[in-house]
């Protein structure tokens, strides 16, 4: 079985972005950019579960520009077998990642695709969903545990009032939440041997989807700054405050 | 103009967010009808006709469909879909499983975690966890969008009269199975909607001290929070957490204790009215957005926080 892993681009979540002054966006040169967090999640359970002996390869896809290449390479580094990249130089919704990541799936056929929970930059929460109804695959989102058995897999999936399991019949699209694993660093001598292993560049029109936004950005600002509060010395002021100027116990 | 929510409920009450999310709807035209899918759910469906604004619930009572699975939900909201011209869910964990399926079915692009409606096709949006807000205008049909609840006050529960309809949809998929449900119980208010949140960090250092957070949090008769920091080390479950990757709160007090404030956690919480920050690093970015902020060891300020809320007899409970 072959396992599809896809990964994104992304400003580094330590940075502290900017909105740009125009109001088109945020500030993307010369900023750290990284792989998305939950894709690493993604990426180190592919590698489980080809250690276990249930999956033969592990097949890297990333959609975005030519330094997307960067972010497959640290997959690789970690162990992934190859990658594949669909280059687009601009930002595409996940509509369209979808019906790419869908194209891609019908040509390789794995067994199970494997995708982040959302990508820290846009914080849409929609490919893996919208992935897995394309393909009519069963889904299971906010994964935090995935057992494959023969041809189910049993998934523990972080909700909003606890867990659930819910059993998926191969093939599947799961979406990682940040509990499911410790993604792995990648040493030195892996990222040396990544350097030789195959990428495939792809361009979009190689994959025939309109990649066309629905959604116009109007304007992109900075969420209203809160005052700076005022510095207590101890609990007794602190609850008096709380109590007679904030008026809130 | 006609708006279609999905309801969010666990067959015996709505969930206070579906309320939110008709809010949200009423801000868009005032045609709304509600489908409620689940099963054994009539009184489910007589407290939604007995909310304001709502003109119609539509409802699908199937023991088959006891538990929100997205493959068969976005199924039967696909049925219907092409009567509306919005079709809403709230963004929690139920919403955001199942809205972009019946996006991607009808070839339209979703708009996730709505804060605020500007016109029938324009709306605001957190991204980059809260540091920028976009607003974005849909060129789609039918627009299809998760709210954030947050962000609205949910409609009364009484005073309206809608209309309730069955709909017959019997056709399940088999490629999904629902196992089980483990819910975290708690006597305390729910994270989501409670007036104060009492949040740990990592500087509680163990799961045992969490009841110095607990007390308080009983004190005020507040909902327990958690940093991801808190939750990754064991502290408490993972339901607890406040943060881009948890929950979005927004109480009127929110009291953030041994918590550094890192971004991801700001995302959930920093839309709170008042923001009380205890920490021993004078350094940590929390205070940069606390109102009242205290330079202080946990552990000797909140057995002091406990006595002085016993000196308050005033508390709302």
């Amino acid at each position: 079985m072959k396992i599809l892993v896809t990964v994104k681009r992304v400003i580094d979540y330590n940075v502290q972005v900017r909105v740009k002054s125009d109001g088109t966006g945020v500030e993307k040169d010369n900023v750290k950019m990284s792989m998305n967090p939950p894709d690493e999640n993604a990426v180190e359970e592919a590698l489980r579960i080809k250690e276990s002996g249930k999956a033969d390869e592990v097949v890297i896809l990333s959609i975005g520009g030519e330094k997307s290449q960067e972010t497959i390479r640290t997959a690789l580094a970690m162990g992934a077998d190859r990658g594949i990249l669909v280059q687009v130089d601009h930002e595409i919704e996940p509509l369209a990642v979808s019906k790419i990541i869908a194209k891609i799936a019908e040509e390789e056929k794995p067994g199970i695709i494997l995708m982040g929970k959302q990508a820290i930059d846009d914080d849409s929460n929609q490919t893996p969903q919208m992935t897995s109804a394309l393909l009519e695959w069963p889904q299971a989102t906010f994964a935090s545990k995935i057992e494959i058995n023969d041809q189910k897999a049993l998934i523990t999936r972080e909700i909003d009032e606890g867990l659930e399991k819910i059993k998926v019949n191969m093939p599947f699209v799961a979406s990682c939440d940040l509990r499911l694993n410790e993604p792995r660093y990648a040493s030195l001598p892996n990222i040396m041997k990544a350097k030789k292993k195959p990428l495939d560049l792809k361009s979009i029109e190689d994959i025939g989807i309109d990649v066309k936004p629905r959604i116009e950005q109007i304007k992109v600002e900075e969420p209203p700054a809160r005052q700076k509060g005022v510095m207590v010395s101890d609990i007794a002021e602190l609850v008096q405050k709380l109590k007679h100027e904030a008026k809130v116990i | 103009m006609s708006i279609l929510v999905i309801a969010e409920h666990n067959n015996n009450e709505i969930k206070v967010a579906t309320r939110q999310v008709i809010s949200a709807a009423s801000k868009i035209d005032d045609n709304i009808d509600v489908i409620l899918i689940g099963y054994k759910c009539d009184e489910v469906s007589k407290q939604l006709s007995n909310c304001v604004g709502v003109s119609k619930v539509l409802v699908v009572n199937n023991e088959k469909f006891k538990n929100p699975l997205a493959e068969n939900f976005s199924k039967i909201v696909l049925s219907i879909a092409k009567n509306y011209s919005h079709i809403i869910g709230p963004a929690s964990t139920f919403g955001k499983n199942i809205l972009p399926r019946i996006s991607v079915k009808l070839d339209v692009a979703q708009i996730s975690d709505v804060i605020k409606i500007n016109s029938e096709d324009t709306f605001v949006r957190p991204i980059y966890a809260g540091n920028a807000l976009a607003t974005v205008k849909s060129n789609d049909k039918i627009k299809v969008i998760t709210i954030r609840p947050t962000s609205f006050d949910p409609i009364p529960k009484e005073g309206g009269s809608g209309l309730i309809e069955t709909i017959d949809f019997t056709e399940e998929d088999t490629s999904v199975e629902f196992i089980e449900r483990e819910e975290s119980s708690s006597e305390r208010p729910e994270l989501g909607t409670a007036r104060v949140v009492v949040s740990g960090g990592r500087g509680l250092q163990s799961a045992e001290n969490f009841k110095l957070i607990n007390e308080i949090a009983d004190k005020l008769n507040a909902a327990v929070g958690a940093s991801r920091a808190a939750v990754d080390a064991g502290y408490v479950s993972n339901d607890y957490q406040v943060g881009q990757t948890g929950k979005v709160v927004v109480p009127d007090l929110y009291i953030a204790v041994g918590i550094s404030g890192a971004i991801q956690h700001l995302a959930g919480m920093k839309e709170s009215k008042i923001i009380v920050a205890i920490n021993k690093d004078e350094e940590a970015p929390i205070f940069n957005i606390a109102d009242y902020g205290l330079n202080a060891d946990l552990f000797e300020a909140l057995p002091a926080l406990s006595a002085e809320l016993d000196k308050l007899n005033t508390i709302e409970k």
